[in-house]
C-alpha cells in the first residue's frame, strides 16, 4: 500500500543511542510527580478555602468548584501513591536514559532561554536567534542555511503582524533602532 | 417551504466572483491555520478579523467563516500524519488516526477524516436551514443543570473509556479544571488562585495552555526517539479516494450518530472538543469490536471529525438565532457582527435576510469547496511538513 507513495525522508544526526544507560526509574519519577501534585493541591485547596467555599445566598462561593477540584486531585495523587507502593511489579522500567535526556534538554533549554530572551530582546530577535541556533546546533544545517532561514522567518513574522494585522507583540531595542 | 426559497435566494447573493475568490482565499487560510498547532480557528479568526472590517459585512463574515472551517479541515493534517493536534478538536482523531498513518495508511486516513468532516458538517447545515427558528427557541430553555448535565457526562465517559489508568484521567482532568479556574471568577468577580500576581488576573492563556502542553511536550517526547520520518507521506489518489468512499456507506451509523452528537452538542453549548471526544468514545462502546479501537480503525477517524465538524457548524446556528455563540469561534464571529452593526437574534432572520441566507448558503457552498481543495492540496500541506523537523519545532 505505501509502495506507491513518496515517503518523507527526514534523517537525523544526533539521534540518542539504542544503548545508552538508564538515568531514572520510571516509579521513581511518578511518585515525585504524585508528591508535587499533592502538594500542589493542598495549596491550591487551601487558597480556595481561604477565598471561601461554602454556599452563600445565590449559589456557591467563588472557591466551591476549585476547592473540591483540589480534593479530587489530592485524593487521586494519593490513590496513585499508594498504588505504586503496592504493586512492586513494574519497578525496572526506565524513565528515560542519558541520551534522551540530553535530547530533551536540548529543545528545553533553548525554549527556556527563549521565553526568557523575549523579555529583553523582544519577540523577532529572540525567535531569529532560536531558529538559527536550534536548527544549526541540533538539526546540524549549514549555518548559512540556519541563518538565512531563521531571518526570512523572523521577518516574514514581523512584517505579517506587526504591519500587517497590527498585532501588537514584545518587542526590543532593534526594533526601537529603527523607530518601532 | 419557505426556508427553501431563501435558501436559494442566498445563493444569488453568494455567487459573485468576489465572494467566491473570498472563500477560496477564506479557505486555503484556513487550512494553513489549523495545520499549524496553537493557531487554531478561534485565534485564526480573531486575528484576520480586523482584515475585514474593510469589506461588506457578507463577503467578510463569508471569509471568516471559510476560514473556521478550514481550520476545522487542516486540523485534522496533523493529527494524522503527526500525532500533532492541529486544534483541541483533533486530539480525538490522533487515537486511531496516526496509527493509521503509522501503518501506511495515511491517505485512507486523511481521506476518511475530510470525507466524513463533510459529512458531518453538511448535515449541521441542512439541520440549520430547516429547523432554524424550532431550535433555537429550544435551546433558550436550557439552563445551568442541563448544560452541566452535559458536561458531566462528556468527562465521566473520558474516565470510563480512557486508555491510561484511571486515577491519571482524573488527575489530568482536575489540573485542567482547576488551571482554567485561574484568575477572576466570571460570576462574583472575585479573584482565584493568583496568589497576588496581576499577570494571572485574566487567568492562564489558552493559547499558552495548549502549546505548553501539546506542542512543546510533543516535541519534548519527540526528541527522545529518532527523528526520522518514514512512511507518514500522503498523496490521495483517486484510488484511495474511492476506496474510502465505497467503504463509506458500512459505517452509516456511526456517521448519523456521530452527526447528531455533533450537532446536538454544537447548537447546546457543548463545543466542538467534547463532541469529538462524545463520538470516539460512543463509537467505541458500540462497537462490537471495541480493543481495535486505538489501533487504527477508519471508524475510530469516521467519528470524531464528524461530530467536530457538525458540531462546529451547528455553533453558529444558536449564534445567529439567539445571539449566543455555541463555541468560541461563534463567540468572535459574534463580537464581528456586532461591530458591523448586525445584532444577532431573530430580528436578524428578518431584518437582514440576505446576509443571514448568504451565510447559510455560502455554509453549503464552503463545504464543498472545502472538501475538494483539502483533498487536492494534501501533498502541499504534507511537503509543508517535509522540512526537517528542527526547523518546524521551532
Amino acid at each position: 500500500m505505501s509502495s506507491t507513495e513518496p515517503e518523507i525522508a527526514v534523517d537525523d544526526p544526533t539521534a540518542p543511542a539504542e544503548d545508552s544507560p538508564a538515568i531514572t526509574s520510571t516509579r521513581v519519577v511518578e511518585t515525585i510527580v504524585y508528591i508535587v501534585l499533592l502538594a500542589l493541591a493542598l495549596l491550591l485547596g487551601f487558597d480556595n478555602w481561604r477565598t471561601g467555599m461554602g454556599w452563600e445566598a445565590e449559589g456557591p462561593q467563588a472557591g466551591y468548584f476549585p476547592f473540591y477540584l483540589s480534593i479530587v486531585l489530592a485524593a487521586a495523587s494519593l490513590y496513585g501513591l499508594v498504588d505504586i507502593f503496592i504493586s512492586r511489579a513494574a519497578s525496572g522500567e526506565t524513565f528515560v536514559t542519558r541520551d534522551q535526556f540530553r535530547r530533551v534538554m536540548q529543545v528545553f533549554v533553548p525554549t527556556f532561554l527563549f521565553c526568557l530572551f523575549t523579555q529583553w530582546l523582544g519577540l523577532y530577535v529572540a525567535s531569529f536567534i532560536l531558529i538559527a541556533g536550534f536548527m544549526w546546533m541540533v538539526g546540524r544545517i549549514a549555518l548559512w542555511k540556519s541563518i538565512v532561514t531563521s531571518l526570512v522567518f523572523s521577518l516574514a513574522m514581523f512584517v505579517t503582524f506587526e504591519i500587517a494585522f497590527d498585532v501588537i507583540m514584545p518587542k526590543g531595542p532593534l526594533e526601537a533602532l529603527f523607530g518601532f | 417551504m419557505e426556508a427553501f426559497g431563501l435558501l436559494i435566494h442566498g445563493f444569488a447573493v453568494l455567487l459573485t466572483w468576489k465572494t467566491l475568490a473570498l472563500m477560496m482565499v477564506g479557505l486555503v487560510l484556513g487550512v494553513f491555520v489549523g495545520v499549524l498547532p496553537g493557531l487554531g480557528g478561534p485565534n485564526g479568526v480573531a486575528i484576520l478579523l480586523p482584515l475585514t472590517f474593510s469589506m461588506d459585512p457578507t463577503s467578510a463574515i463569508v471569509m471568516l467563516s471559510c476560514i473556521y472551517w478550514g481550520a476545522l479541515f487542516g486540523g485534522a493534517i496533523t493529527s494524522i500524519l503527526f500525532n500533532i493536534p492541529g486544534e483541541a478538536w483533533s486530539v480525538a482523531t490522533t487515537f486511531d488516526g496516526y496509527p493509521m498513518a503509522q501503518q501506511g495508511k495515511a491517505a485512507e486516513a486523511l481521506t476518511a477524516a475530510f470525507t466524513s468532516s463533510f459529512i458531518g458538517s453538511l448535515f449541521a447545515v441542512l439541520l440549520i436551514t430547516f429547523l432554524a427558528p424550532g431550535i433555537a427557541s429550544f435551546a433558550l430553555r436550557f439552563g445551568p443543570p442541563e448544560f452541566f448535565a452535559v458536561y458531566l457526562l462528556t468527562f465521566c465517559s473520558f474516565v470510563g473509556l480512557g486508555r491510561e489508568a484511571k486515577h491519571k484521567t482524573i488527575i489530568s482532568m482536575a489540573l485542567g479544571l482547576l488551571l482554567a479556574g485561574v484568575g477572576m471568577d466570571t460570576v462574583s468577580g472575585q479573584l482565584r488562585m493568583t496568589f497576588g500576581l496581576s499577570e494571572l488576573l485574566r487567568g492562564i492563556n489558552f493559547l499558552v495552555a495548549v502549546i505548553g502542553l501539546f506542542g512543546i511536550s510533543e516535541i519534548l517526547l519527540t526528541m527522545e526517539e529518532r527523528l526520522a520520518l518514514r512512511g507518514h507521506a500522503a498523496r490521495i489518489s483517486l484510488r484511495v479516494l474511492l476506496n474510502v468512499w465505497m467503504d463509506l456507506p458500512r459505517y452509516w451509523v456511526t456517521l448519523l450518530r456521530s452527526s447528531v452528537i455533533g450537532a446536538w452538542l454544537g447548537i447546546t453549548p457543548g463545543g466542538a472538543i467534547a463532541a469529538s471526544f462524545m463520538g470516539y468514545n460512543l463509537a467505541k462502546r458500540f462497537s462490537k469490536d471495541s480493543d481495535s479501537f486505538g489501533k487504527g480503525r477508519i471508524e475510530g477517524v469516521f467519528a470524531p471529525e464528524t461530530a467536530a465538524h457538525a458540531s462546529g457548524t451547528a455553533a453558529l446556528l444558536p449564534m445567529l438565532a439567539l445571539g449566543i455563540p455555541g463555541s468560541g469561534t461563534a463567540a468572535i464571529l459574534l463580537g464581528g457582527l456586532m461591530v458591523w452593526g448586525l445584532n444577532p437574534g431573530p430580528l436578524l432572520f428578518v431584518e437582514h435576510k440576505d446576509f443571514v441566507w448568504g451565510l447559510i448558503a455560502s455554509m453549503y457552498l464552503g463545504n464543498i469547496v472545502g472538501l475538494v481543495i483539502v483533498l487536492t492540496t494534501v501533498p502541499v500541506f504534507a511537503a509543508v511538513l517535509r522540512v526537517p523537523f528542527a526547523a518546524i519545532a521551532q
